[in-house]
């Protein structure tokens, strides 16, 4: 490296880095992950962009305020390893995290250069030191503090539960996170697909928690296997934390959404990530066969990208997004946009679906669409779609996906009564603490936000871990519950 | 994993499966269903809980070899394990002292009445059981079903045991004998349940069937198995399985339990080649 320190000027002169990619008409016809990830030459010249301002505006624009300055430094020295410790004391799933944040909404959103040049790609070297300690064999497992005795019930394995789970781990406690479906990951393995992130990274992540004596349990469904009453009285654990995630999808309540090939997102996204429908019959469950055909995804979040995109490699000729505001609206990251439209997908703008058309046979064969135009703006600060009277037409499609958004699970309403929700039934908290309503129960991710980030979900898992160890420390130590 | 304690055949390619489960033999109530994997590629798919023993922990499942995952769920052998189990899931039976109450069962279904046959007799009811079959050999769990009724009744389509006729013939029969019915729980093929719904309806008797559309996590997260009630859409996996049977949309279950048809066709065929392949070494 060069001694003497770079000027402002030089450090400015830089270019942004652009991430290697799989080429759109390759990766079309695979499922391995699009971006190919920073070379360290190509590492350390981004992390040298960053003029290591006094007051840095990206900790503050990061949920979890990861000590940007400090790990990019790192980085521009040469030691990635110095530098994933240095973020892995704010955030323990950097390899995740710096794939699936919405940096540009966030951290790079709010870096000095982002006005007149572009902000430094702090999501691209947040994956890079993860990857490279990962794929280097240097992951070190952290200090865990004495054992305290204390035992905690983490619910749902996503990642609010996961991130909890790690940060009580390490100051002791004895964690037990359960897991309603047979593989651990929550939304990071049935949702999001593998060519974002992909699923051995995942299953690293949960490796590592186990190395640290964090205990699993699949295949049981809090609320109906077991409350969290049972949990507390009858198994004794001292807390518990309730990361159970989003619940059933929301469908549009338009005619015909009960055809054959028409589907929510989340059951389409789960039955080829978690199930791997995409290898039928190899893999015992089976999904629409996309190919040739035309499927059409009604939304603009990141999960509609991410169901169009996984129509499109499973062989759909169109791949179309049918979204009734213009793109500007559109909630999914420019990032996942651009990927699509570089992938061939198709964008439906300000049009909206009235009826779905089925055959005799009850086969979806189209969707009759009304086109819209922006109104006035509306309570969250975007342009209302109206219909434009007399636009109606036909977009004959063989599959549909509805990806607009998901209620809450009502099993922990349900069974815990006493546990407050609100009238969306999301769980109430104290957003300090993550304290529901019932002593010693605790809530964080999609459950109490409603549809949110990884990174929120994550954030909250470790507000409420720091809370919760905050409460037992005050409490002796009860080794016989053991 | 978890262990096959016990497996027997009740019926040709009708097995009884009891499976070492403790959390779910202890939580378990009438009407709730587990989902399972076979193997560890396997479908999840959904089975109603016939039975369970919280001693022993265990739960019993009766499954009929349909689709590929129940045919290779029927050759797993006491000793044997299911790669996964969770449960239990769905909303219980509504269970009451009605008065007068009509478990009926058709074919494999009678697996699913029969442990509320059991509830709503422990709950004082008059409890009459129609055990419906197509055939003698086919009929299951009939001294289980005379144990817990005051009536037992069994029926073959083809008259070869019990009354000849459906099971809703012998319903009508029992309306008709001007018996006061106050309630009626029907669990079969999606023709049996509608033909049931359609009998009861002009006298009002309020009916319940269990419905079994095509699921994924059966925990209420990926809506596949969304079925039309009342013309809205209700979820199986939680807000049932069990719904007024007078105002569920039977032909939308029977199109939307389709959709898998040609794969599943396809699925069994490369099993039963394999299966013959396995024979012949």
């Amino acid at each position: 490296m060069d001694l003497k320190p770079m000027t402002t000027k030089e450090r400015l002169a830089i270019p942004r880095q652009p991430m290697p990619a799989q080429d759109p008409k390759e990766r079309i016809r695979n499922f391995r992950e699009v971006h190919l990830g920073y070379t360290p030459e190509l590492a350390q010249r981004e992390a040298m962009r960053c003029i290591q301002c006094k007051d840095p505006a990206c900790i503050k624009g990061c949920p979890v305020n990861i000590k940007i300055d400090k790990f990019i430094k790192l980085i521009a020295e040469g030691d990635f390893l110095g530098a994933v410790r240095k973020i892995k004391e704010d955030n323990i799933l950097p390899a995740i995290c710096g794939r699936v944040c919405p940096q540009e909404d966030q951290c790079e959103k709010v870096c000095i250069l982002e006005k007149k040049h572009e902000s430094v790609a702090i999501g691209n070297l947040e994956r890079f030191v993860a990857d490279y300690e990962r794929e280097t064999g240097n992951v070190e497992l952290p200090e865990i503090l004495p054992a305290t005795g204390k035992r905690i019930a983490v619910i749902g394995s996503g990642p609010a539960g996961l991130s909890c789970a790690n940060d009580l781990a390490r100051l002791g406690h004895s964690v037990t996170v359960y897991e309603a479906l047979h593989q651990l990951g929550g939304v990071l393995m049935y949702g999001i697909p593998e060519f974002r992130l992909p699923k051995d990274i995942v299953q690293a992540e949960i490796d590592g928690l186990k190395q640290i004596g964090v205990e699993f349990v699949t295949n049981t469904v809090v609320g109906r296997s077991v409350t969290i009453d049972e949990l507390m009285e009858e198994e004794h654990f001292d807390a518990v934390f309730i990361g159970v995630g989003a619940g059933l999808p929301w469908f549009m309540g338009i005619p015909g959404e009960n055809l054959l090939g028409v589907y929510s997102a989340n059951e389409f996204l789960t039955r080829v990530n978690l199930m791997k429908a995409y290898d039928f019959p190899q893999s015992d469950t089976p999904v629409f066969d996309c190919r040739d055909k035309n499927v059409a995804v009604f939304g603009g979040g990141n999960t509609a990208m991410d169901a169009v995109r996984t129509a499109k490699r499973l062989g759909a000729e169109h791949a179309y997004i049918v979204y009734r505001r213009s793109e500007a609206e559109m909630p999914a990251r420019k990032e996942e946009i651009d990927h699509a439209k570089n992938e061939g997908i198709e964008f439906l703008l300000l049009m909206n679906p009235i009826a779905f058309i089925g055959n005799e046979q009850q086969w979806l064969t189209g969707v009759k669409c009304i086109r819209m135009e922006l109104g006035e703006a509306d309570e969250s600060g975007r342009r209302k779609p109206v219909p434009v009277k007399d636009s109606e037409f036909l977009l004959p499609i063989d599959m549909a996906v509805i990806s607009i958004g998901n209620g809450s699970n009502p099993l922990i309403k349900q069974t815990t009564p006493e546990i407050e929700v609100s009238r969306r039934d999301t769980i109430v908290v104290d957003i300090n603490s993550m304290a529901t309503s019932k002593e010693n129960v605790y809530a964080g991710g999609d459950i109490v936000t409603g549809g949110a980030t990884v990174i929120l979900a994550m954030g909250a898992g470790r507000t409420a871990a720091k809370a919760i160890h905050e409460k037992l420390a005050g409490q002796a130590p009860d080794f016989d519950n053991e | 994993m978890n262990n096959i304690v016990s497996a027997i055949f009740l019926a040709e390619n009708i097995k009884k499966i009891e499976i070492h489960a403790p959390r779910i033999a202890k939580k378990r109530k009438a009407g709730q269903f587990v989902m399972i994997r076979v193997s560890e590629h396997g479908e999840r798919i959904p089975l109603t809980i016939a039975g369970s023993d919280p001693e022993k922990g265990t739960v019993t499942l009766i499954v009929q070899g349909m689709g590929k995952s129940t045919r290779e769920l029927n050759l797993k052998k006491e000793g044997e394990s299911i790669h996964d189990i969770v449960g239990p899931l769905g909303t219980p039976s509504h269970i009451e002292n009605f008065g007068t109450a009509v478990s009926i069962g058709g074919g494999v279904g009678t697996a699913i009445a029969y442990p509320t046959a059991v509830a709503l007799k422990e709950a004082g009811n008059h409890v009459i059981t129609i055990n419906g079959a197509r055939t003698k050999e086919l009929v299951i769990l009939e001294n289980e079903m005379k144990a817990v009724s005051d009536e037992a009744y069994i029926t073959t389509d083809d008259g070869s045991y019990g009354f000849h006729g459906f099971v809703t013939q012998k319903l009508q029969e029992l309306i008709d004998s001007g018996k006061t019915i106050n309630y009626v729980l029907a669990i079969g093929p999606i023709p049996m349940m509608k033909a049931v719904a359609e009998v009861t309806r002009p006298y009002g008797i309020p009916t319940v069937v269990s419905l079994n559309p095509v699921m994924v996590d059966g925990t209420g997260m990926c809506g596949g198995c969304r079925v039309t009630i009342d013309n809205e859409i209700r979820f199986a996996c939680v807000d049932g399985p069990e719904f007024d049977a007078h105002k569920v949309d039977f032909k939308n279950l029977s199109d939307r339990n389709r959709m898998y048809l040609e794969e599943e066709q396809q699925s069994v065929e490369a099993f039963s080649h394999k299966c013959q392949l396995g024979q012949q070494k």
